[in-house]
């Protein structure tokens, strides 16, 4: 079963990378990861979609807990929230069926940002089950190309008290930002 | 005032009550070892940097402080994997320190870089990588606070040179840890409480498994309250040993691969397993799939992610040992559980007539003897024993009684052969008045031997108890059980031990008679310095009982009963 995690992170050099190994190191299964910027520049954000049965996710959140540079993680799976994927599909397109696609592109809502001789390249965003359907129903005019974000999620409803709670206490210390740059100092040798 | 990142860190070293280091110096590292000259620290020069680790980590076992040890970049630091690994499956504090190279130079493999920091991500509990003077207080508080709170583990901080030599302004004063996401003082709910009084409420065969977190937490008058207010025996884990006294009427000895016949078999038919600061290690639980299979289990534990992990529990108590069990003792109801005890009692009786102890003396000396009478003559005085892994660590466990927290020191999750006699030196600089004993193998004893020097420059008089047969023996033993016999690569060759103890000016003697091994513990015991012991025993002795990996707990290899033997032979 896919479950789908929210996971704050300071952000810092190395927390992917920490994060990552994680799930290898466990061999947990993940089926996409995001990363990104939040309101707050100290604090990054991540989607992590595991393959995962009930007791595994426990232990997913519960090793995720032991990265020291995480913040909260939220399992939103089954919970009220927004999750969205983003896909960009070069699809060959003759010029006889280019009005079909145009058809099937409108139906799902994307758009067209990209329109070349015997191609077309389309945008979409939505549910990954939307974004999948796009995907079949253009399959049979040959995908030359195609890449999707993994999903980003959001619950519904105002920010969570936790949220704010886990993230308040994140500064951006002199040491998040690699401090002040040291000026050239002749003391100094930088080989071994 | 200006101070360089060298300067800094000792001086942050001090703060944080650091008064001896463990290290070996090199290129990356030089400018803090040239900055040690204004430092009150002592350095222990080690002579390899493996040894470092677990020096450090045999200081931190021993004492309950963050044990600390450094080294140069690249094979310095390589070097350390092994103890880190070793500390973190044994959640021992520790912090490391490498060097690094300098900051412009990073990813250009320049001579000693190694990306240390991403070969230790699995194996340590966290760690820096720093490239400024001006982080080094910070990162060494947050270093130490890591690697001691919680559950505890290894953390590495690895500084360029660059780091080391520039300067900045430093004031002295302690700096607090900014760690936003750090929460390691968890505490269970009143409902999760409830429900665990309940199990223990209504539980007729119960029993306790007892590990390590008890000695990390010090746990150890909660965990006896609470076994004596409710009259439920206590077994042990490896790491658990002298968590809960050997001699105590309700004290079941050592569980699992090489555990205690009747406690295994306890285990088995109990209808409830109270863990207390236990991990259910494969070790422990043989087979997983007929492990304890009508018991209701209630895990106490700090690291939830150690919950159903292994086993499902039906209650999980996420939290410092002793926090949960204080909360839990007022309100435990007093049990009796005779008849669960009278029947463990009698379990007990089958496992007296097989032990080796009791059988009639054939000449040969058996490791056994000497672990046992090893433990007759040090049991009354400050005894920490160190061992290494194999055949004479298991040996140890079942014959050597344990009565206090922190006198066993061994390598339990990870199996590191060639830790006791660098983990002894670490003992003995934690707490010099210790009567420390290495007991260790023939082979795990050469893949660190290079560490009696630095004992003897040291100064330090630890004991050594070589238990010598001439095989690599837990490998003999799995051959002879489960590979027919075939001895590959397990028969090995050693030096004349008691030449090689001499050249280093170490006291030394060889024991082939049981009837030398107590006069020459006394020897031992009585020598001004150090005295290494090549004990030659039976060479094809097995540890019994054992339950073959991924075998069920009760489907036990046992020693043959000799009364059984006889009947069958008359």
């Amino acid at each position: 079963m896919l479950n789908t995690f929210v996971v704050h992170v300071e952000n810092k050099p190395g927390v992917l990378t920490r994060v990552a190994s994680l799930f290898r190191r466990r061999a947990f299964n993940i089926d996409s990861l995001t990363v990104g910027r939040t309101e707050k520049p100290e604090v990054s954000r991540m989607t992590i979609v595991v393959d995962a049965d009930r007791d595994q996710a426990a232990r997913v959140e519960a090793n995720l807990y032991k990265l020291v540079n995480v913040l909260l993680v939220e399992n939103i799976t089954g919970k009220a929230s927004i999750c969205r994927d983003l896909a960009i599909i070069k699809i060959s397109a003759k010029h006889n069926e280019r009005s079909d696609i145009l058809e099937i592109i409108n139906v799902f809502r994307a758009r067209v940002v990209d329109f070349a001789v015997d191609s077309l390249t389309i945008e979409i965003t939505g549910g990954e089950e939307k974004v999948d359907r796009l995907l079949e129903v253009l399959r049979p005019y040959g995908i030359l190309e195609m890449v999707r974000t993994g999903i980003v999620a959001m619950r519904r409803g105002t920010k969570g008290d936790e949220i704010a709670a886990a993230t308040a206490a994140v500064t951006s210390g002199s040491r998040a930002n690699g401090a002040a740059t040291v000026a050239a100092d002749d003391n100094v040798s930088y080989s071994v | 005032m200006k101070k360089t990142g060298a300067q800094i860190l000792w001086e942050c070293l001090e703060q944080q009550g650091v008064t001896t280091v463990f290290g070996y110096p090199g290129g990356a590292i030089l400018p803090a070892y040239d900055a040690l000259k204004h430092s009150n620290i002592h350095h222990v020069l080690v002579r390899h940097e493996q040894g470092a680790t677990h020096m450090a980590d045999g200081y931190a076992r021993a004492s309950g402080r963050v044990g600390v040890a450094i080294a140069t970049s690249g094979p310095g630091a390589t070097n350390m994997v092994t103890g880190m690994a070793t500390a973190m499956l044994d959640s021992s504090p520790m912090v490391c320190i490498t060097g690094q190279v300098g900051s412009k130079l990073i990813g250009s493999d320049a001579f000693q870089e190694t990306d240390i920091t991403g070969v230790t991500l699995p194996v340590t509990k966290h760690n820096y990588l720093v490239t400024h003077a001006s982080e080094i207080a910070q990162v060494i508080s947050e270093a130490f606070y890591v690697a001691r709170s919680g559950r505890p583990g290894p953390v590495l901080v690895d500084i360029t040179k660059d780091a080391q030599q520039s300067t900045c302004e430093f004031d002295g004063k302690p700096i607090e840890p900014q760690l936003p996401g750090y929460r390691p003082d968890l505490a269970p709910t009143q409902e999760e409480y409830k429900q665990a009084l309940e199990l223990i409420k209504n539980a007729k065969r119960p029993m306790i498994l007892a590990g390590h977190g008890i000695i990390l937490s010090g746990a150890m008058d909660e965990v006896r309250t609470f076994a004596e207010k409710t009259n439920i025996p206590v077994g042990l884990t490896l790491l658990g040993l002298g968590a809960f006294p050997a001699s105590h009427p309700l004290s079941l000895g050592m569980m699992g691969m090489h555990g205690e016949a009747w406690l295994n078999t306890t285990i088995q038919e109990a209808d409830l397993l109270i863990a207390f600061g236990m991990r259910f290690d494969d070790r422990v639980t043989g087979n997983l799939k007929t492990y304890a299979p009508n018991a209701k289990k209630i895990h106490i534990e700090i690291d939830r992610a150690e919950i159903n992990k292994n086993v499902k529990v039906d209650v999980a108590l996420v939290g410092d040992l002793k926090a949960v069990l204080r909360e839990l003792l007022p309100n435990l109801k007093p049990q009796e559980h005779r008849e669960w005890l009278a029947y463990i009692d009698r379990l007990k009786g089958d496992s007296a007539v097989r032990d080796i102890q009791n059988l009639p003396d054939n000449g040969h000396l058996y490791a056994a003897h000497v672990i046992n009478d090893l433990w007759h003559e040090t049991r009354d005085g400050d005894a920490v024993i160190v061992t290494d892994v194999g055949q004479h660590q298991m040996w140890e466990a079942q014959y050597y009684k344990h009565e206090r927290p922190r006198t066993l020191i061994t390598s339990g999750g990870l199996g590191t052969m060639g830790f006791a006699l660098p983990a002894a030196i670490g003992v003995k600089a934690a707490r010099p008045e210790a009567d420390v004993w290495v007991v260790v193998g023939d082979g795990g004893f050469q893949m660190t031997m290079c560490e009696l020097a630095t004992m003897v420059q040291e100064n330090l008089k630890v004991n050594i108890a070589i238990i010598n047969n001439g095989y690599l023996g837990m490998i003999r033993q799995w051959q002879e059980f489960f590979y027919e016999k075939n001895y590959e690569a397990s028969p090995i060759l050693s030096p004349n031990f008691v030449k090689l103890a001499d050249a280093f000016g170490i006291r030394s003697v060889a024991v082939t008679q049981r009837s030398e091994v107590v006069p020459t513990v006394k020897m031992a015991h009585e020598h001004k310095g150090p005295v290494l012991i090549d004990f030659q025993v039976d060479k094809e002795d097995a540890v019994y009982p054992m339950v073959a990996a991924g075998a069920g707990l009760h489907e036990m290899i046992r020693r043959p009963n000799p009364l059984l033997e006889t009947a069958t032979d008359a």
